[in-house]
């Protein structure tokens, strides 16, 4: 894991320095409001619907055990004992009071951690595949260039100032797990003709109000052309993006208006300049970075704890059947830690979970953590011969939750309980959902199954991208969610269609549940999942079931 | 008082805690909805929110939150104003954790 080098930490605590003397200048009065917003902006600090929210980045969804105890010392100490992990792959408290923010801050800094570009109109954090360095499709591991890429955009002069915010992802894999047609910028690890390794550049995707599937601006760009090749990208954006309108300001949006074509034009001619500056400093830096993110020293031991386990308890073979991941090597796995137990909040950790975790990675894991975009942990380096423990030891935490890619594994952004933007609630609804396909005992049975809910148009919660999506609106005064079916976040990215009217806050889960039951009579085999059934047979059957009063009035 | 002006409140966010506040009619910040001034007049709720904006080191964001009478005094009327006189759904936190408040 990649440490702080004293240029890092220096500014790191500088600036938590000048942020500690904004906050103490806002509360004597000397600061407007005004003035401070930008500021307390820039350093991942927002003012919500019912308390400030400090976001803290995790950077490409990484921490160690050391880190992730200091998340939970921070949720006792300054807020109220848990955190809420984002589709961004950050951490986000819902309770500080404005003057305890520096000493968080501090606390970050103690453990290299930091709130800064997790807001405002700059390089967010670089999001990455949660199974970096672990997986076993992966090419090569994606997060040393997204260590690259986060050192090069932390307070880079020239992109702080960004027509609109500005989201990259990158993976290693083939098989997308970080959305990156749905990014600013979406980074795809490839292999050319020759073999070498490089990436697929995809511009231009993004959720939001204008739903759209990122370009392929580049099918093969060589990794050591990587840092000049966005640093052109973003030098095109900053100089064309527009800044007269934020529902316009996006690269999505200049993509769209300049054109493919001419936009992918000026990149590369950008990037001809560029090029010829970089003097292979970066592949400098980059090769140190890589040092630091060198495979662990696996361990041989005895494998058979695993498999004796999946044969006498059914608790943990339902857990490993769906928590665990293949490894790149056979002895190991990759485990995934549900934070959707039924009925409570998605994403959301306790600190006394977060030293369970903590103590679990640093045990059995080789001190490695991720945080997933959906809102899961993720304990990517354990012996096989170590899950029953991994699995005790989560089980008596309330973590051991066997539902991972499944109906109540759903993403929820914060909405309307938290959020200042947002236009409905979505936490109640996912909780809800969990609940009744639980009652129900319906999960297993239905398959793999993304639902993912968003409580605006900003869509924080990815819903277009879900394989069932729920948009939370506010119609005349009244929460009213809205349906998109067919919505696909891999590498087959798609955008899910609008399914008609929407449901009131009462006749959303009831009308989930005519849709599933129908896909359950629809599909052909157990095999064929929601997706594919809705690939094959399009929305009506669909539309049908979530609007029976239409199917009966049209057959009158 | 203009014949199509629905009744409205001043609230705003507390500058320390974030929380939720409420102008009242003696010119404090309440955490409680039914203690704000009920506003009936127009040109008097922009005097007011200027009141309110004016006091930039104890509150943020002040604004107008449409609002009707009640029993026990002013009563949200949007879902998001009925929210911020509670706090979340998932957590008793905020200021449904007060036990004086109902």
């Amino acid at each position: 894991m990649y440490k702080y080098t004293d240029f890092d930490e220096a500014f790191v605590r500088e600036r938590v320095a000048q942020f500690s003397q904004q906050v103490a200048r806002r509360i004597d009065g000397s600061l407007t409001e005004d003035e401070f917003r930008p500021l307390r902006l820039m350093n991942g600090l927002y003012l919500q619907l019912h308390a400030y929210m400090l976001r803290v980045a995790i950077p490409y969804g990484s921490l160690n055990s050391r880190q992730m105890r200091q998340l939970a010392y921070i949720a006792d100490t300054w807020d109220k004992g848990y955190g809420h992990f984002t589709t961004r792959q950050n951490i986000q408290y819902n309770w500080p009071k404005l003057s305890d923010v520096p000493a968080m801050l501090a606390a970050l800094a103690d453990v290299q951690m930091h709130a800064i570009q997790t807001s405002g109109n700059t390089i967010r954090n670089v999001t990455a595949d949660h199974f970096a360095g672990a997986a076993a499709d992966e090419i090569d591991d994606p997060r040393p260039i997204a260590e690259l890429l986060r050192q090069w955009s932390t307070d880079h002069p020239e992109f702080q100032f960004l027509p609109r915010k500005f989201k990259i992802a990158i993976t290693g894999s083939p098989n997308d797990r970080a959305v990156t047609k749905a990014h600013d910028i979406g980074l795809r690890m490839v292999r050319n003709a020759d073999g070498a390794a490089g990436f697929e550049v995809i511009v231009g995707g993004g959720l939001g109000r204008t739903p759209l599937i990122g370009h392929v601006v580049r099918a093969f760009l060589p990794q050591a052309d990587l840092l000049p090749y966005v640093e052109a990208v973003l030098s095109v954006y900053n100089l064309l993006g527009r800044r007269d309108n934020k529902y316009k300001a996006r690269i999505k949006i200049t993509l769209h208006e300049t054109g493919a074509a001419e936009l992918t034009r000026m990149i590369e001619e950008r990037f001809a300049e560029l090029r010829v500056a970089y003097d292979g400093a970066d592949q400098r830096l980059l090769a140190g970075i890589r040092a630091a993110f060198s495979r662990p020293v696996y361990k041989t031991a005895p494998t058979d704890a695993h498999y004796t386990a999946q044969v006498n308890d059914p608790d943990y073979r339902a857990w490993a059947d769906t928590n665990l991941v293949a490894h790149r090597n056979a002895d190991y796995a990759i485990v995934q830690v549900s934070l959707k137990a039924h009925g409570q909040t998605p994403g959301d950790a306790t600190s006394g979970q977060m030293r369970v975790l903590a103590d679990l990675a640093e045990t059995f894991g080789h001190d490695e953590l991720r945080i997933s975009h959906e809102q899961n942990v993720i304990l990517p380096q354990v012996h096989k011969g170590d899950l029953p423990a991994v699995h005790a030891a989560l089980k008596a935490a309330g973590l051991a939750t066997a539902n991972i890619g499944l109906i109540s594994d759903i993403i929820a952004c914060p909405g309307m309980d938290y959020c200042s933007l947002a236009t409905a609630r979505s936490i109640p609804v996912a909780q809800e959902i969990a609940l009744r396909f639980q009652e129900l005992d319906l999960e297993h049975e239905i398959g793999p199954m993304k639902i993912k809910i968003s409580g605006c148009i900003n869509a924080c919660g990815h819903h277009h991208v879900g394989h069932i999506g729920i948009l939370g609106l506010d119609r005349a005064g009244v929460e009213n969610y809205q349906i998109t079916l067919g919505g696909d976040a891999t590498e087959t990215a798609a955008i899910g269609e609008k399914a008609g009217p929407g449901f009131s806050y009462d006749d959303v889960v009831p009308a989930l549940e005519r849709l599933i039951r129908a896909y359950l009579s629809l599909r052909l085999e157990p095999a064929e999942t929601f997706l594919l059934a809705f690939r094959r047979l399009g929305p009506a059957p669909f539309r049908a079931a979530l609007y029976p009063e239409e199917r009966d009035r049209d057959a009158a | 008082m203009s014949p199509r002006f629905t009744p409205k409140v001043v609230t705003a966010n507390a500058l320390l805690e974030g929380d939720v506040v409420y102008l009242t009619a003696d010119d404090c910040w309440s955490r409680q909805h039914a203690e704000a001034e009920l506003i009936e007049d127009e040109a008097h709720a922009q005097i007011r929110l200027l009141d309110a904006q004016a006091q930039r080191q104890v509150v943020v964001g002040a604004y107008l939150a449409e609002a009707k009478a009640g029993p026990r005094g002013p009563e949200p009327v949007h879902f998001r104003e009925a929210f911020r006189t509670r706090g979340p759904s998932n957590y008793r936190h905020g200021k449904q954790e007060d036990p004086s408040h109902v």
